[in-house]
């Protein structure tokens, strides 16, 4: 170690959680903050995310919930004076901030070093242009291409290169702006877009690698040049999909050991060439005929494929990447996980990694379904196993969409012959595997689904001889089938597939030394495919708890979850207990095996649980951190002799059933909408009409409004029906009563039996829309926004003592009311903790899950309701991925659609309210005009025009309500054009038309125009755009 | 949905069942693949994920059942033997020199340039193989209690065990005579104590032309080609047991022409110096490891296959190059005085990372910088 430390540390993190830039993020950066806080460095993070984990004070110094955005870190880096920026722990988003500060010299002239990679290496990789000449300059292959500056010189290029090409843009995240062109129509379709949504203005058009093998290589370097390969990551799905919408398996499976070297020593000078100092991927297309390959390229900062290899290895990759960005050398760092070995070696697996993503496209209506070149998941699992079969069947039992194993149990995939099947393929669409197995099932060879898929024949034949097995084994004579069973079970079939009882699986451990040496390290997964049960955690004397994470992230399920899994396993260590956690998505802070004493990756079921229990003698159980799928396992679980720490499962049940839930609520006088169980359209429609349209409609044990919806007629109704029986067959329907232009609200709580403490929030949207894609408001106690809310929040108090009391909840909760006319309606109680408690705990600086974890295991010392005194006022925004959503159209409803969120703190609403929507991508002041229709466009236009007179208003040529006076009226076509070119830079609608203004709200998606989709948000947003905003320190707040 | 097309009813009875027995009395089941016979051998495992093709052809496997921790094995099948100008350039031998394989799963892949499967290519070669093994519970059971011989067999009572620290390979894995490999560049003397035609190709890709010797070549036969460098190369078995050649060694440095020793030349050629060679408790296997050159710091992967190293007291003329990252054994040493180097690991890699080639262009550097070669005159080397 050469070089003198910093001081203090600025830690950039990646803002709202969107398609391609999620929990990665927050676990690279906990890591990075981790590696500081060992070096005894002062950190600094700046993350509107308040969700994340690294926002807490677990592991920074200083937080700063503000926008990342050029002015607001200058003010951070004014009043912190760090020595040194880390930019290559928060995605594109950081990478982008940090070098555009680093061009300003603003940097410079405050003493801030730029560490790790250098600016100037950076840009060689990150501008794809630059960088294929350099791999050229290095004699490295790349594929045939060239780099263009704007349509025309694209089609040219195009030309010249011949069909299919790729088009790939500078700067870009989740291949966004990015596509594939089989003929010149469908490029010039795409190029303008690609061009929008370019940071420079630069693209690359390539020839289309269709159908190579697609492998991506982590490289760490040091200072001194240094290097070593930490995974190699093998996508199953060859060249054209995304990465992050591939399947992909470590280690790499096809490649013999010739040209994984020869890639082996490419990725290193790719890593040479640019000066690397930390980690990158490298990416290579391969031909699957020959040892040809091409670079395709390079990020040079923590990646979702870096933040990966970790989970796939245990190896450390943003800690030590950390540690190199500061001037360490890799020999001079310990291998972490062994603490015997040196961190300078390249992890050897004895196990298989498969990652899967998850999609959630069916919930956008429009969207186009099939995968490409641009990601479009929303979260991703691995299953580890000790063969294929196994770590690909427990990875799609993971993905928790109702399937038990690669032959489906959907009737939508069961019911589809050979052809059609083989045209899902064809068309990519999510989870080919599935259609795969449906498409052998149905007779096709494996010829025929390697054609039409691409993927390789190795792959391909594992699938094929999981179905055969599946057939054999359902054909087979109950003897056989004993015979047959262990092996079945050690091929990765569940009991449901089978119909049998199984033994528990045995835990192994990941030691990134495949057992070569010696290691205590605590990262185990469980597999039928073992001899000896390998974890030592029998042992460990004392009170034990398992931590039940959130599983896969998809919309509804996030970070916040995972944050409070995280948070939950602290605070029960603080408490003397060994924590475990069990979890299966690898882009979380909770699988880090640094945060707890044993860390199981794996499936979150009552089974795995089981397995836990008898190799480790823990009985004591959270559940309620994680989410919904630990309340879905609570009876069975209870069951099974786990003690639930936390309201149990009874309390669950009754919470969780609408009929009981509501004779409760009417038993204890607590306001309810009037509602109605049905089980046929028929009844649904009487009940309707006796209790007056709108209504809402919706499946019990749901999430993020799976399938609920708003009726105001009787064929919205029978249609609404009909696509929720699909889903739900044996569950009941809930009709219920929908109160229109409500206030809604939340309280989040904890409570311990008897008494509960509780932060009230206020939405902006009215009800009825999804509360994860409200805008929520905390208010301090005495302000005047509290004034009148005062009564009715004494009614919502309450009735939460009345159900902490009468359902004995212990643990975090949260309840959802729709206030209208001073009265208090329950709409949804949550007995878990809740999307918004990371906001209102951070907000209040009353850690809820602190008091869940006490109220749960002991008694407050007060008693009723406790509403902690709050000083700021705080506002939490969604974050969309319109964008990545190719073709939904943007709209709010029942139905979540956001992926991510972001808050905002300060001392007056309308500054919290404007700094949050800014920490919102891709929102940003309006400069040139706006484009205002929808409810209250006259009021919005006001204010618009109050705070910026030289602004341009416009409204549309149409019967929609617009702008009456002083604006310009547009056609929806000559609007489209003006979002295209940015001369409209800011949208407020409102509603849902889409025969109206798709045309309109997509090309804000895809043009990155702002655009806001309530108008009630829309009027206070307005009236807030010219509010003084501070940038204060988290505590400050509080 | 039951199609005639999945007819092969429960494949996996088909499967014959067989033992991996070690001598401490550990049986572990499975089932056979490739030839299904008697396997005797040193069990030894490595973490080489893949590259099976060239350990297992590797002469330094002699006399040893190699388990393999990565669980899918034979992804890619075997390709078709390549040679060109008589060096073999994928596999590092012309057979299977282990005497068997233990293995999760035996896969039957198949890429574009393979000829066979693994399975056919045990078949052909007669070599037993055994799958259906939990290889971790096996490594941690060899890491625990050392390496030891042990038996693939139908028979889970199976006794008989060979006793691998006494046999002397040499004879079954070197040349019996001479081999002249032609190039541009003057000639160095390669001593094949088991060479791997890795180290062949290297030197001759570095325009050198290659003198093969046998094992037990005199003095005076080396010095007969008039090399310019001597390479000693790898090998399987007991140091120990190698005598007569370690006296060899010790006469060929006298010359003070440029010598280069790999794995078990590196044992030579520290034995001769009087150093001492320990039995390891289950030795280094892996492409993996971390190594320091402790002359310019600069850090290498490497790949490792040896179950005896240096240890012991360092004699003054001996210099210790290069250690290991991980428990700081001697991985290389120089001796500046006989004009010699030497490393434990294995810089021709095959399988392996190749950042060891460094290790080659430094020998490359001494032969350039040696008078003898200086009067040869008429190099053409690569710098």
């Amino acid at each position: 170690m050469a070089k003198k430390l910093p001081r203090k540390v600025l830690l950039i993190g990646s803002g709202g959680i969107k398609v391609a830039e999620a929990a990665e993020f927050d676990y690279s950066g906990s890591q990075a903050l981790q590696a500081l806080r060992d070096l005894k460095i002062k950190s600094i993070v700046m993350n509107p995310n308040i969700a994340t984990v690294q926002t807490s004070y677990t592991m920074a110094d200083s937080v700063y919930i503000l926008p990342i955005s050029f002015e607001y870190i200058k003010r951070v880096i004014l009043a912190e004076k760090p020595d040194a920026l880390l930019c290559g722990f928060g995605g594109q988003t950081a990478l982008t901030a940090g070098l555009e500060l680093w061009d300003s010299g603003f940097l410079k002239a405050n003493g801030v070093e730029f560490v790790g990679t250098n600016p100037s290496g950076i840009r060689k990789a990150l501008a794809r242009a630059d960088f294929q000449r350099l791999m050229r300059k290095e004699k490295i292959p790349v594929p045939p291409s060239f780099g263009v500056k704007n349509a025309e010189e694209g089609i040219k290029a195009a030309n010249s290169l011949g069909f299919p090409v790729i088009c790939r843009v500078s700067f870009n995240l989740g291949g966004r702006g990015s596509f594939v062109a089989y003929n010149m129509e469908e490029f010039k379709d795409s190029i303008n877009k690609a061009f929008a949504q370019s940071g420079t203005g630069e693209a690359l058009v390539e020839k289309y690698l269709n159908g190579w093998k697609e492998l991506e290589y982590e490289v760490m370097r040091d200072i001194d040049g240094n290097s070593a390969i930490i995974a190699c990551l093998e996508n199953i799905d060859p060249m054209g999909i995304h990465t992050g919408e591939s399947v992909v398996v470590a280690p790499a499976q096809t490649l013999d050991n010739h040209i994984y070297q020869r890639m082996r020593s490419v990725a290193i000078r790719v890593a040479d060439a640019i000066g690397l100092v930390g980690e990158c991927n490298v990416q290579f297309a391969l031909d699957p005929n020959s040892y040809d390959f091409y670079v395709i390229e390079t990020n040079p900062r923590m990646s979702r494929s870096s933040a990966l290899a970790s989970k796939v290895t245990g190896y450390p990759i943003a800690y030590v990447a950390t540690k190199l960005a500061l001037g360490f050398r890799m020999h001079e760092l310990s291998n972490e996980i062994s603490n015997s070995t040196s961190a300078y070696f390249e992890p050897s697996l004895d196990y298989i990694a498969i990652k899967i993503p998850r999609w959630d496209i069916q919930k956008f209506e429009r969207v186009d379904q099939s995968l490409s070149s641009e990601m479009k998941s929303i979260g991703e699992v691995m299953g580890i196993g000790r063969n294929f079969e196994e770590a690909m069947q427990k990875a799609v039992r993971m993905l928790d969409i109702g399937e038990h194993g690669i032959v489906s149990v959907n009737s939508k995939i069961t019911s589809i012959k050979r052809n059609d099947a083989l045209d899902a393929l064809r068309n990519r669409k999510p989870y080919w595997f599935l259609y795969a197995a449906q498409a052998f099932i149905e007779g096709a060879s494996i010829d025929e689904v390697e054609g039409v898929t691409g993927i390789n024949r190795f792959f391909i034949s594992k699938i094929y001889g999981i179905v055969k097995d599946y057939i054999n084994f359902k054909g087979a004579s109950a003897s056989e089938k004993r015979v047959m069973l262990n092996y079945m079970l050690r091929k990765g079939f569940s009991e449901a597939q089978l119909k049998c009882e199984m033994e528990s699986e045995k835990p192994k451990r990941i030691d990134t030394l495949a057992g070569e040496w010696h290691s205590n390290t605590n990262y185990m997964y469980l597999t039928k495919n073992a001899d000896s049960c390998e974890s030592d955690f029998g042992d460990i004397q004392g009170k034990k708890v398992l931590v039940l994470g959130a599983g896969c992230f998809r919309i509804g399920v996030s970070v916040e979850f995972d944050y409070a899994t995280t948070i939950i396993g602290s605070i029960a260590k603080s408490r003397g207990y060994s924590v475990a956690t069990l979890n299966c998505n690898p882009e979380t802070v909770s699988t880090d095996w640094n945060r707890s004493d044993m860390l199981f990756f794996d499936q979150l079921s009552a089974k795995s649980i089981n397995s836990i229990s008898k190799s480790t003698n823990i009985k004591d159980v959270i559940i309620f951190a994680g989410g919904q799928i630990g309340n879905n396992i609570a009876s069975e679980l209870s069951r099974n002799g786990m003690r639930i720490i936390g309201s149990d499962s009874r309390s669950i049940a009754m919470a969780e059933d609408r009929e009981s839930f509501s004779r409760i609520t009417d038993e204890l006088g607590i306001k309810e909408p009037e509602w109605q169980k049905v089980t046929s359209i028929k009844d649904a429609i009487a009940f309707a009409e006796r209790i007056k349209y709108p209504v809402l409609i919706r499946p019990s044990f749901v999430l993020s409004g799976s399938s609920m919806g708003v009726a105001n007629n009787e064929s919205k109704l029978i249609e609404r029906i009909s696509k929720i029986e699909n889903i739900y067959k044996k569950k009941p329907i809930v009709i219920s009563k929908f109160i229109k232009n409500a206030e809604e609200a939340d309280m989040d709580c904890a409570a311990d039996g008897n008494a509960a403490i509780g932060i009230p929030m206020f939405h902006i949207e009215k009800a009825g829309i999804h509360s994860g894609d409200s805008t929520m408001m905390i208010f301090p106690s005495d302000s005047e926004e509290m004034k009148p809310r005062i009564r009715v929040l004494q009614e919502m108090k309450d009735d939460v003592i009345k159900l902490v009391k009468r359902l004995n909840i212990k643990g975090p909760f949260n309840l959802q009311f729709a206030l209208k006319d001073n009265n208090a309606y329950v709409i949804e109680l949550n007995l878990r903790a809740s999307r918004s408690m990371p906001f209102s705990s951070k907000g209040s600086g009353f850690e809820l899950m602190e008091y869940a974890m006490h109220g749960s295991i002991s008694q407050f010392d007060w008693k009723g309701f406790y509403e902690p005194r709050i000083k700021a006022y705080g506002v939490k925004s969604p974050q969309f991925s319109w964008a990545q959503m190719k073709g939904a159209y943007p709209a709010l409803g029942p139905e979540m659609h956001s992926t991510g969120e972001v808050a905002a703190f300060d001392s007056n609403i309308k500054a919290a309210l404007l700094k949050s929507w800014l920490s919102v991508q891709p929102n940003r002041l309006p400069l040139n005009a706006a484009l205002i229709y929808g409810n209250n466009a006259d009021i919005i236009g006001n204010e618009m025009r109050r705070w910026n007179d030289g602004l341009h208003l416009y409204s549309l040529d149409s019967s929609v309500d617009g702008l009456k006076d002083g604006a310009k009226k547009l056609s929806i076509n000559d609007a489209i054009k003006m979002i295209k070119i940015n001369a409209i830079d800011a949208v407020f609608t409102d509603g849902d038309m889409p025969e109206y203004d798709y045309g309109i709200r997509r090309a804000c998606a895809d043009f990155n125009v702002p655009i806001v989709l309530d108008s009630d948000l829309g009027t206070e947003l307005s009236k807030s755009l010219g509010a003084t905003t501070e940038a204060y320190e988290l505590r400050h707040y509080r | 949905m039951l199609l005639k097309l999945f007819i092969d009813l429960m494949s996996l009875s088909r499967k014959d069942t067989a033992y991996l027995v070690l001598e401490d009395g550990l049986v572990f089941e499975g089932y056979y693949f490739g030839h299904k016979g008697l396997a005797n051998g040193e069990v030894v495992f490595t973490t080489a994920m893949n590259g099976y093709v060239e350990s297992l052809s590797d002469p330094s496997y002699k006399g040893q059942i190699l388990a393999m921790t990565h669980p899918l094995i034979g992804n890619y099948g075997v390709p078709k033997i390549i040679r060109e100008k008589g060096i073999l350039k994928n596999f590092e031998s012309g057979n299977i020199q282990a005497s068997g394989l233990v293995l999760g799963e035996i896969t039957d892949g198949h890429e574009w340039n393979s000829e066979k499967t693994l399975d056919e290519w045990l078949r052909e070669e007669r070599i037993p193989g055994i799958a259906g093994i939990d290889t971790r519970a096996l490594t941690l059971h060899i890491r625990e209690h050392g390496s030891m011989p042990g038996v693939i067999t139908n028979n889970k009572d199976a006794k008989g065990f060979d006793d691998y620290e006494k046999i002397n390979f040499m004879k079954s894995v070197s040349v019996k005579k001479p081999i002249f490999y032609d190039n541009e560049g003057p000639t160095l003397a390669v001593i094949d104590y088991g060479m791997k035609e890795g180290i062949l190709d290297c030197l001759h890709s570095m325009g050198y032309s290659i003198a093969r010797m046998p094992y037990d070549s005199s003095e005076k036969k080396v010095f007969s080609y008039d090399p310019v460098g001597i390479v000693l190369s790898n090998g399987p078995g007991n140091p120990l047991l190698l005598k007569k050649e370690t006296e060899t060694v010790s006469n060929l440095l006298e010359h003070g022409i440029p010598t280069l020793g790999i794995c078990l030349g590196h044992q030579l050629i520290a034995m001769s110096q009087g150093m001492e060679i320990h039995k390891m408790r289950f030795g280094h296997r892996a492409i993996n490891k971390g190594v320091i050159d402790l002359r310019n710091g600069r850090c290498m992967v490497t790949t490792h296959n040896h179950g005896y190293a240096v240890a012991g007291d360092i004699p003054k003329h001996v210099k210790i190059s290069h250690i290991s990252l991980d428990d700081k054994t001697i991985e290389g040493i120089r001796i500046d005085s006989l004009n010699a180097i030497s490393v434990q690991f294995h810089p021709e890699a095959r399988p392996g990372p190749n950042d060891g080639f460094r290790v080659f262009e430094e020998f490359d550097s001494m032969v350039k910088n040696s008078t003898r070669s200086r009067k040869a005159g008429k190099l053409t080397l690569h710098g």
